[in-house]
């Protein structure tokens, strides 16, 4: 394992940054900008899923509910209850948290399918829910008449200036991650992934290490939700079901578990993907699925995974070669 | 070092531990004094890595006391017995093979390493403080087991022998009052047995840590321990030092069965 | 208030078998390979599909439906050689994953061949309604209950008397013992995936004359009998049937006296509550993995 150098993370998410803020100039026209805005929200709900099942070895498949929980929950207070933006998006955030706290205590006993089925259970019955409670959602069409984001009198109103907010939180949740699983946090969130009993010997407090991660990777999937809603103006139940659960499981497993980067990655990929098969028409969702299986089939550790054994191959390869 | 025999470090008394029908453990007595080796042994079954997984939290008494320097330890949760002063390696290996070695021990000293989670997120100087603290004891640990070269190592990638060692480091990185050992010398061979032997007399001589230890190795047991507690189903049979134990007609019964 | 019990009860049990089936699916599969089959769904709506299909191309009613169990269990086999087993080594998650991109090729495979209309198959023998018991029961109703019970019994025939139901029962219970005594258990896991297929096709081609079908009914039918399975106990098969009849006729009485809109509600909440006290299931043995 490579030496980690002080300031690495800060470095490279300054350059993520840096290059996230000049792809725009490198696109022809403005419809990929929302492609870009959307890729970087997803990214944020699978950074937080992968806190939650690379390091800690946990899994969730219903995290399009926080997501959603986090884009109603401000959609309702900006409009109906006439509140600021920062407090509608404050109380999505705030509500995908606490829901996540109450459901984490039973939920997080459980482990391997069972609490795969629980998450996913949880996650059906609130979109049931989004779908059900027309009075409070607006059923299934959906919710209109969500503001666009404006903050301290600025108003978001250009996908670029959207796409530019986005890439900063993008980066500084990355930044956050990875400074965080840097941490003694990190260290006893992967410990417990290979040993509960030993890292609880050494002082790890299990239940709660399971429900701050938990409760964490709701949050910035409620934070992507607050974001998705006001980008959007407009929100529907479709967009939080079990299929955007599952979109992001394999965001994550195909960026590589436990990999800050490879989960962006996944998710950059798994955004553009459906974009790039538009044009194959009705084949697209077999191509999908076909470039699914075949990515999991021949790079089972997950871009990150495969690149890392790609860039050991290329320093053994090039020491060989020197000697 | 002298061995204080007025006040054990750590009192088992009475322990009882049923699971279902089977009696793990009936009215156990077990004390270990502070600055001793002290092994715990009997034949296969005996309740032995019970008793340790009863002074770890890992199982409950269903009767009886654990005192850890006159404190009743018997209602902590595990991860609580840790900060009291109780680690514990492990028979199967429990390493964590996804971090580094270093990482490993670090790990260990979880409970000691104290800051926030904003902390970590902003790497305060606090944090910064806190982590070269954690790495050089971790470092130190490492170099006391003879690790210090393999720090880097994804730990899985170690031979078992060093695993062994790894867990040991890990659990040293605790700071421990206790230190636990649950049959270390399982598969290693008699040169790296021997090594064992020497690393848990530096323990106990030059760290002041005082060891419990569960073992099979009988060579191990009698060349290391300063007191030994022979368990027999579930219940102590008989407790002295090795030459008393060895020459106990009771345990060479228990441990090799009725002449025929 | 209770005019409406026998009915519900009836159309419970209807959906419940059918949950059963695919449940019982699931844990064929789980049983012997340790994977979760994300795409069992798909297999209950390609037997749906698949008989409208071969019914179109001329074969009488029987056929069809017996031709697209027999296509399906194929579909299933070819999902084990192809897919699962170059997978053998991998993390778990990873099998996960594969059978959801499995399902998603199905499902979008489906979309292509058949279009994304709501299909019907004709009922087995007629619609006219049997009234009995204070409700009016479905001839094909009968069909569904008749068909999962007469499956579960050759099913339980075949684990007891034949060699290979008794070599896939001792995969379900030591892998690595059964290699040991000479079963082959990729040949098992061949085994189990297509009569999973050939099972949850079943399911699909009894239910489809009552619910309609369609290429994305795979989703939620399977998302139920994964329900319906760890409901009985996740690795009892029989478990699974009775989970599934549990599952269906308390959804069918939730829909009827709660709200409608909730029905598909009702079985997860069902489960949540039932995996926050009894992990093991109703059926399944306490002890299970909890912290």
């Amino acid at each position: 394992m490579k030496r980690f150098l002080p300031g690495q993370h800060a470095a490279r998410s300054a350059l993520f940054l840096a290059l996230l803020l000049a792809a725009p100039y490198a696109l022809p026209n403005e419809y990929y900008l929302s492609i870009c805005i959307l890729a970087c929200l997803n990214a944020v709900v699978a950074v937080g899923l992968n806190l939650l099942m690379g390091y800690a070895g946990q899994i969730s498949l219903g995290h399009a509910a926080f997501y959603g929980i986090g884009a109603y929950a401000t959609a309702i207070c900006t409009t109906r209850l006439g509140l600021p933006i920062p407090v509608g998006m404050a109380a999505g955030v705030s509500l995908a948290a606490v829901v996540a706290w109450i459901v984490a205590a039973p939920t997080l006993k459980l482990k391997g399918h069972y609490l795969a089925m629980a998450t996913l259970g949880f996650g059906i019955i609130v979109s049931i829910v989004f779908n059900e409670a027309v009075d409070l959602t607006g059923g299934p069409s959906g919710y209109v008449g969500i503001p666009r984001l404006a903050l301290s009198g600025y108003a978001f109103d250009t996908d670029h200036a959207y796409y530019n907010l986005m890439a900063v939180v993008l980066a500084l949740v990355v930044l956050g991650s990875l400074n965080l699983m840097k941490s003694r946090t990190g260290r006893a969130l992967r410990a417990l992934h290979v040993s509960e009993k030993a890292a609880a010997s050494l002082g790890v407090d299990i239940a709660a290490h399971k429900r701050f991660v938990f409760v964490l990777s709701a949050a910035l999937a409620g934070l992507a939700g607050v974001l998705y809603a006001h980008y959007l103006s407009f929100i529907a139940p479709a967009s939080f079901g079990f299929a955007y659960s599952v979109q992001v499981v394999v965001m994550v497993v195909l960026g590589g578990m436990a990999s800050v980067w490879g989960s962006v990655a996944g998710a950059f990929f798994l955004t553009a993907l459906p974009e790039a098969l538009r044009e194959f028409e009705d084949i697209d969702i077999l191509v999908y699925g076909a470039i699914l299986v075949g990515a999991i089939m021949f790079v089972p550790d997950g871009l990150a995974g495969g690149l890392g054994r790609l860039a050991r191959k290329l320093r053994r390869a090039g020491a060989a070669h020197g000697n | 070092m002298a061995i204080d025999a007025a006040a054990p470090l750590l009192d088992v008394s009475g322990a009882t531990v049923r699971f279902g029908g089977i009696h793990a453990l009936t009215d156990a007595d077990f004390a270990i004094a502070k600055g001793s080796v002290t092994a715990l042994i009997g034949p296969n079954g005996a309740g032995k890595t019970t008793m340790l997984n009863a002074i770890t939290g890992m199982v409950a008494i269903s009767d009886g006391e654990i005192r850890l320097d006159g404190t009743d330890i018997a209602g902590l949760a595990p991860h609580k017995r840790a900060a009291a002063g109780v680690v514990r390696t492990f028979q199967n290996l429990e390493v964590f093979t996804s971090m580094s070695v270093l990482e490993n021990v670090m790990a260990g000293r979880h409970a000691l390493t104290r800051y926030t989670v904003a902390a970590s997120l902003l790497r305060t100087p606090g944090f910064r403080r806190a982590e070269r603290q954690c790495r050089e004891r971790a470092l130190d640990c490492l170099e006391f087991v003879g690790l210090a070269d393999d720090r880097d190592a994804p730990a899985g990638d170690l031979p078992y022998g060093r695993q062994r060692l790894l867990e040991m480091a890990r659990a040293l990185a605790a700071d421990p009052k206790l230190l636990l050992l649950d049959e270390p010398a399982a598969g290693l061979n008699s040169k790296e047995t021997a090594r064992l032997g020497d690393l848990i007399t530096a323990v106990r001589d030059k760290r002041g840590v005082t060891v419990g230890l569960v073992e099979h190795d009988m060579d191990l047991v009698m060349n290391v321990s300063d007191h030994i507690t022979v368990l027999h189903f579930g219940h102590p049979l008989a407790a002295g030092a090795p030459d008393q134990i060895q020459a106990n007609p009771e345990v060479v019964k228990a441990y090799l069965g009725e002449d025929e | 208030m209770l005019s409406g019990a026998p009915q519900y009860l009836v159309s419970g049990l209807t959906q419940g078998a059918a949950y059963g089936l695919i449940g019982l699916g699931f844990t064929m599969i789980f049983n012997t390979t340790g994977i979760i089959n994300f795409a069992q769904g798909e297999f209950v709506m390609l037997g749906g599909m698949l008989a409208v299909a071969f019914l179109g191309l001329g074969l009488p009613l029987p056929l069809a439906v017996a031709a697209a169990c027999l296509a399906t269990a194929v579909v299933g086999a070819l999902m084990e050689r192809l897919a699962i087993r170059p997978l053998a080594g991998a993390p778990a998650i990873n099998a996960v994953i594969i059978t959801i991109g499995i399902s998603i090729l199905l499902r979008g495979g489906a979309m292509l061949v058949f279009g994304k209309d709501t299909l019907a198959l004709p009922a087995f023998s007629g619609v006219a309604p049997i009234l009995a018991m204070g409700a009016a029961i479905q001839p094909q109703s009968i069909w569904v209950l008749a068909v999962t019970l007469a499956l579960l019994a050759a099913l339980k025939l075949f684990f007891s008397a034949t060699i290979q139901g008794k070599a896939m029962l001792a995969c379900s219970c030591q892998k690595k013992a059964a290699s040991l005594v000479g079963i082959s258990v990729a040949r098992m896991a061949l085994l189990s995936f297509s009569l999973s297929g050939l099972i949850g096709a079943v399911a699909g081609a009894i239910l489809a004359p009552i619910t309609m079908t369609a290429y994305d009914v795979g989703t939620m039918l399977g998302l139920k009998g994964f329900a319906a399975c760890i409901l009985g106990g996740l690795g009892n098969p029989f478990g699974a049937a009775a989970g599934g009849l549990v599952l269906g006729v308390l959804e069918s009485f939730g829909a009827g006296y709660v709200a409608s809109g909730y029905k598909d509600a009702f079985a997860f909440v069902v489960l949540l509550l039932l995996l926050f006290v009894k992990p093991s299931g109703l059926f399944g043995k306490a002890g299970v993995e909890r912290v």
